[in-house]
């Protein structure tokens, strides 16, 4: 039996904004690289990407808000995988936030913020190095 | 002239290079375009005269010599008296019509004290629960002096009972007032994802407004067909035109069906909305083929009689998809291309994009450039003198021709699964669109698009702009003015006039003077959509990718 | 370790679930040793397979029959299974987003699952998935399929009640003729029944069952409609599934499910034992010598393999 460790990942969209061009374009190009990839839709609460990821046992979760309210989506994300002893699933984010709030964010504990513009190839290069398989990374298992 | 006009890549019999020369939209382009490109054109049949059918050339005989486009510049962030103060700033400044953008707990229909509300209160326009709210967003502004327009789709009938209301508040009658509601559901499905209610219940709406506007507020646009969000979204310059018009017929249909009315009573108050994206030639093709496409599908397909009822008036925006987070200044250069390609086109409206927008909310500075750039395009530099000057153009027009024949390609495909609400339950423009959205992504990265600032000419350095803020504290009052509303109004007129609604929406009655009624009696915007839940039921994303 | 594992599974806990479900379908060691331990405390849950056609509208019938099943105060497990694309290996699976209103539910647990190349059907990652799920307490447990296949019919043989959804009009009617799914299914659904030739539909499956041999059983496989994005014939649904479980329990019929699922899972195991045994096992350069004498025709594929396998038993 031939047995392969795929990065799992699930892509959402927190918060009430719809536009959902750029995560769907981030969905295809996991998928292209290889990576099984979990699409939640949008509209989604904290709760409901949090409680997936965790069903889904993925690796990594990105978030993408183009409303504004990423400072409050993104950190409550990260905030209930800590509570529900999921902190080493690792969250990264895109949308239109500025500088500051980047900092912010990544006190938060989400790992990498991508502006819009940023190609895919540095996305997946970035996940690429930061990101292992649960699995191989000697999870809180 | 006799012969046929060759390539000149034929004609030398030498190699062109290999490069590929395409549209944004990756239309692929000659080198040359002759008298042949267009030797099946008749002016008559396909051109005509602006202001005659088919209005390839324009709705009006005399367009911007009667009359400019109306500068009107989409706006709203904070609480309604933020904005209402950016509103008269604008009015000072030599706007001509408002046009009004709601947060997104208004946009998706709950109050700001909703839990799904928090952290997106004011964040993307203006909040607005009830019609206390709205009243202070047109605090000193004449109803019957300007003409309105709401952005907004699920909840539009609530927002546009609050704009009548308030009407009466202010003692203008309703056909002394002008404006439009977005009000086109299908898109969002397609396209924006800002839905409520499932598609037939939504749709059904959709026809209320419409039919009461038609009897009521005769200068009232009650939908704006829009091929903005579908663009946004990431389609071709073609299959914005395809889908924007396939919503539109199917918008007819429905109204002609639902609501046994004659075509030529409620189709002249239709309106459309596009998307203005930096393919020069492209944009300018699109509109003129979507005056053209419309003004045959409502003749030859629905049959309508009246002129009127034949031609597409349309909204633009200039496209913000196209903006660059990079080098900001440069976005303005973009928008003043974008800008002079839709009056070349014809529109009636424009709505200017701010350099800012990749970054936050407009700045009043990017704001008042963005209007300067429109009335630079009108006022200095002559492309209103005469009307439609790139006519006979014959690259526009094989141009127009190409992007006409692909649309109705679309069209008779999505004809052929059932129409629009058929092929929106299917996931054929959804997935079509993803699928446009990822290949022009892969090749702005292999670079194959030019995004300057972005993939080509690079700076290191980055000019600091100065953006504009939400008071964190926005959310706070505001919850406080909902609540105050809630507790000082009569309950007992709003259960009442809830009910009724319920009722109306159960025996599938015409919702707007139910609706009306309940904003009246201070009903909240979420209150209102809560009867729509229960009785019609929640649409949620099926994930087309 | 592992009996704290087993308890924790066995008390409910999602997380350390859904982690050995990914032990699993990655293939880590340790992995395989805590479903032995797990296995002894499954076999409880009702299974139920879902198959059709893509575009049938069978997520959205999932997501129906779940609030059904929570109604009915039953607990859930759903594995929602989508081809891993054969080019890049990976998948988009996209079921899921048709369920995500039950995913703060903690009567139901959701499981997406990619194909990764299984050949000849579903392989231990699926069961072992249900049988986790199983553990965990779940009274029913729903596997969606995608395709009209011999896939598809192995998940009529892993469940309980196999249903299968089609649209009207679609011609899948036909395909499943030829995959024998015709034979297997206890349950027809023509989904999506507001469009037109529903009933029609309908009426053509009733014949072509009809003209089947009695083969399942006395089960009279049932058609019905349902328009799942109304909401509309999924209590039907319900009873009938429930109905058939409880013909099943009532006859035979349980027990020779059950024995039939437990004969699959033994020939996979021996199957994937022998294979993994083999892979570790038998000399490469002896296998290439035999792949040689194949190309040279000194042998024959069936004598080859009795010289490996021979080799194998005998040690």
């Amino acid at each position: 039996m031939e047995h392969q460790t795929k990065l799992r990942v699930l892509v959402a969209k927190p918060g009430l904004d719809g536009h959902d061009r750029g995560v769907k374009i981030i969905a295809r190009a996991f998928r292209d690289t290889g990576y099984e990839v979990i699409y939640t839709g949008v509209h989604q609460t904290p709760e409901q990407i949090v409680s997936a990821a965790i069903q889904e046992d993925v690796d990594l979760i990105g978030l993408s808000c183009l409303s504004g309210a990423h400072l409050f989506l993104f950190n409550e994300v990260v905030r209930q995988l800590i509570e529900q002893d999921a902190g080493d699933i690792i969250v990264i984010g895109g949308g239109i936030i500025p500088e500051e709030d980047i900092t912010r964010l990544k006190g938060a504990g989400i790992k990498e913020i991508f502006l819009p513009g940023t190609s895919l190839d540095e996305i997946l290069k970035w996940v690429e190095e930061n990101v292992k398989p649960l699995s191989q990374r000697g999870g809180s298992k | 002239m006799k012969g046929t006009y060759e390539q000149p890549g034929q004609a030398t019999g030498g190699k062109e290079e290999s490069k590929r020369f395409s549209t944004v939209s990756d239309l692929e382009i000659k080198s040359l375009y002759t008298p042949e490109d267009i030797k099946d054109s008749d002016y008559e049949a396909d051109i005509g005269h602006p202001g005659s059918y088919p209005f390839t050339r324009g709705c009006q005989p005399d367009m911007y010599r009667g009359r400019l486009w109306t500068f009107r510049m989409f706006s709203g962030f904070g609480s309604a008296e933020d904005t209402n103060k950016r509103y008269h700033k604008l009015l000072d400044e030599g706007e001509t019509g408002l046009s009004v953008a709601f947060d997104f707990p208004t946009l998706m229909g709950y109050d700001s004290d909703s839990p799904r509300a928090h952290a997106e209160i004011g964040k993307c326009g203006v909040a607005i629960d009830t019609l206390f709210d709205y009243g202070v967003l047109f605090n000193k502004i004449p109803l019957d002096k300007v003409t309105t327009s709401q952005t907004i789709n699920p909840p539009a009938s609530i927002t546009w009972a609050m704009h009548l209301a308030l009407a009466d508040k202010q003692g203008v009658p309703w056909d002394k007032i002008g404006g439009t509601i977005q009000n086109d559901m299908l898109k969002e499905f397609v396209a924006q994802k800002t839905f409520m209610l499932p598609l037939e219940p939504s749709i059904k709406i959709v026809s209320d407004t419409i039919e009461f506007g038609t009897q009521y507020v005769p200068r009232w646009n009650t939908v704006s067909i829009s091929g903005y969000h579908i663009r946004e979204a990431g389609s071709t310059a073609v299959q914005e035109l395809a889908f924007t018009l396939a919503d539109g017929i199917a918008y007819v249909q429905d109204v002609i069906e639902r609501k046994k009315m004659d075509v030529d009573a409620f189709a002249p108050r239709l309106s459309f909305f596009f998307d203005s994206h930096i393919d020069f030639f492209e944009e300018i093709a699109k509109v003129r083929a979507a005056r053209r496409i419309w003004a045959r599908v409502m003749k030859e397909r629905f049959k309508a009689r009246d002129p009127r009822s034949w031609w597409m008036r349309f909204h633009s925006q200039t496209a913000g998809c196209s903006l660059t987070a990079q080098q900001p200044l440069n976005n303005i250069v973009r928008v003043a291309v974008q800008a002079l390609a839709m009056t070349l086109g014809g529109t009636q409206s424009l709505h200017t994009d701010s350099f800012d927008e990749t970054l936050a909310l407009p700045s009043d500075q990017a704001v008042t450039v963005a209007l300067r750039t429109q009335q630079i395009i009108a006022d200095e530099t002559g492309i209103i003198n005469t009307i439609d000057p790139l006519a006979g153009s014959y690259f526009v027009e094989a141009l127009t021709n190409e992007m006409e024949e692909k649309a109705l390609e679309y069209i008779e495909k999505i004809d052929k699964m059932g129409g629009m609400l058929a092929a929106i339950e299917q996931g054929f423009p959804q997935m079509e669109i993803s699928e446009a959205a990822y290949n022009y992504q892969k090749q702005v990265d292999r670079g194959d698009k030019v995004l300057v600032g972005v993939n080509k000419y690079i700076s290191e350095e980055e000019t600091p702009i100065e953006t504009l803020k939400i008071d964190e504290k926005l959310e706070e009052k505001q919850i406080k003015c909902v609540q105050e509303v809630r507790r000082t109004r009569d309950n007992r007129t709003v259960a009442r006039t809830l009910n009724e609604l319920r009722q109306a929406c159960k025996d599938d009655k015409n919702v707007m003077p139910y609706v009306i009624e309940a904003v009246r009696a201070y009903a909240t915007e979420q209150e209102i959509c809560d009867v729509y839940r229960e009785v019609y039921g929640e649409y949620r994303d099926p994930g087309f990718y | 370790m592992t009996v704290e594992l087993v308890n924790r599974i066995l008390e409910g806990d999602v997380r350390t679930a859904a982690r050995l479900m990914r032990g699993i379908e990655d293939g880590a060691a340790d992995a395989f040793g805590e479903m032995a331990d797990l296995y002894p405390h499954t076999g409880k849950a009702y299974i139920v397979g879902i198959t059709g056609a893509p575009g049938g509208g069978k997520s959205t019938l999932v997501d129906t029959l779940i609030t059904t099943f929570r109604q009915r105060d039953m607990t859930l497990g759903v594995v929602a299974i989508d081809p891993t694309s054969p080019f890049t290996g990976g998948a988009i699976l996209g079921d899921r987003v048709r369920m995500q209103k039950h995913s703060t539910d903690s009567g139901v647990f959701i499981r997406s699952v990619a194909t990764r190349g299984w050949l000849g059907g579903l392989a231990r990652a699926a069961v072992s998935i249900i049988h986790i799920m199983d553990a965990m307490g779940k009274d029913i447990i729903l596997v969606e399929t995608v395709g009209i296949g011999q896939q598809e019919v192995d998940v009529t043989r892993l469940a309980d009640t196999s249903i299968f959804v089609l649209t009207p009009g679609s011609g899948d009617a036909i395909q499943m003729m030829k995959a024998g799914i015709l034979e297997v299914a206890d349950i027809f659904v023509v989904n999506k029944a507001d469009l037109e030739g529903a009933s029609r539909s309908k009426m053509e499956l009733q014949a072509m069952l009809g003209m089947k041999s009695g083969a399942c059983e006395e089960w009279e496989p049932s058609v019905l409609l349902t328009e799942a994005v109304n909401n509309i014939g999924i209590e039907e649904l319900v009873d009938e599934i429930l109905k058939h479980q409880a013909f099943l329990v009532s006859g035979e019929g349980m027990e020779k499910r059950r024995k039939e699922r437990a004969r699959l899972e033994l020939t996979e195991a021996i199957e994937s034992s022998l294979k993994d045994y083999i892979d570790s096992n038998v000399d490469k350069a002896f296998l290439e010598k035999l792949v040689d004498d194949l190309v040279q025709r000194r042998t024959n594929p069936q004598a080859a393999a009795s010289q490996i396998i021979g080799k194998s038993i005998k040690r």
